[in-house]
């Protein structure tokens, strides 16, 4: 016997494989942007980012990457997932490199090397343990609120 | 190339987070209830002999795996029943219960006291365990 309560359904789902083969590329980036301090490297993950968090995480340009070169060489079947627990990540992922790039500008690099750290380490958890950023911050900032 | 510490430290410390994380998500514990959880502050019936009630949140990737094996375990155990909340919309639940991730689930017993708790997707033969102790 099952009941489910207020739940909101989302119709949207996405093939899971993809939002974790994005928080590789991304785990890749954030630590070429941390090891050069480069504002560039870390201004190309910003836009991917905003990509992911306002448009959704299958518009990403590594989505895109996915379903062209990774996806059709997979043999095992999509896991189908909802689209905003990774657009959750994609946004807080936005704020942490918007941070950097403030730190980045204005020289405080101290700003720089936490926010980009504190990105790294999200995308690092999710690409190499299944990590779900959104199950563990949201409530606690619901509870805080 | 200006420094690779900052790298390294990262990587050691979401490593360690990690492995913990691993290893901690969908371990069903132990629990001794204080006080008892009744129908309608979940807004569901409770099983004759247990309940799993099961909080979930809209940016929760396992909540729907976990779902899915409590429906299924729940589907031949006509004593036990699978409630699930939005946690979200229960926020004065969530904080009086310690809920401070999703999913969480609680077994209940058939009074409604809080016997077992699995933060993540929990794994089956364990909430198996933990039903067979209170079914018997």
């Amino acid at each position: 016997m099952t009941q489910i309560l207020n739940e909101k359904k989302s119709a949207v789902t996405i093939d899971a494989r993809g939002p974790r083969f994005s928080a590789v590329l991304t785990t890749l980036v954030l630590a070429t942007a941390l090891a050069t301090a480069n504002l560039w490297v870390i201004s190309a993950q910003a836009i991917v980012f905003a990509i992911g968090a306002f448009r959704g995480p299958q518009f990403t340009p590594y989505a895109l990457i996915f379903r062209s070169f990774i996806k059709p060489r997979l043999k095992s079947a999509a896991i189908p997932e909802d689209i905003r627990p990774p657009q959750f990540a994609q946004s807080v992922g936005l704020l942490f490199a918007l941070a950097a790039i403030a730190g980045s500008i204005t020289g405080i690099s101290a700003l720089f090397v936490v926010a980009v750290s504190c990105a790294l380490a999200a995308a690092f958890l999710n690409a190499a343990f299944n990590f779900c950023l959104g199950c563990e911050v949201y409530l606690l900032l619901l509870r805080v609120r | 190339m200006k420094s690779l510490l900052p790298i390294v430290i990262v990587l050691t410390l979401a490593t360690a987070y990690g492995l913990w994380y691993q290893r901690s998500r969908g371990t069903v514990k132990a629990k001794a209830g204080q006080s008892f959880i009744t129908e309608s502050m979940i807004g569901g019936a409770l099983g004759s002999k247990a309940t799993l009630v099961q909080f979930s949140s809209a940016f929760c990737t396992p909540c729907r795996a976990t779902r899915v094996l409590l429906e299924n375990i729940v589907a031949d155990m006509p004593d036990v029943a699978h409630v699930e909340v939005d946690a979200e919309a229960q926020l004065e639940l969530v904080r009086q219960l310690n809920i401070v991730s999703t999913p969480t689930t609680l077994i209940l017993d058939s009074q409604g006291l809080e016997v077992g708790r699995a933060v993540g997707a929990p794994k089956r033969e364990q909430v198996n365990n933990a039903l067979a102790a209170i079914r018997k």
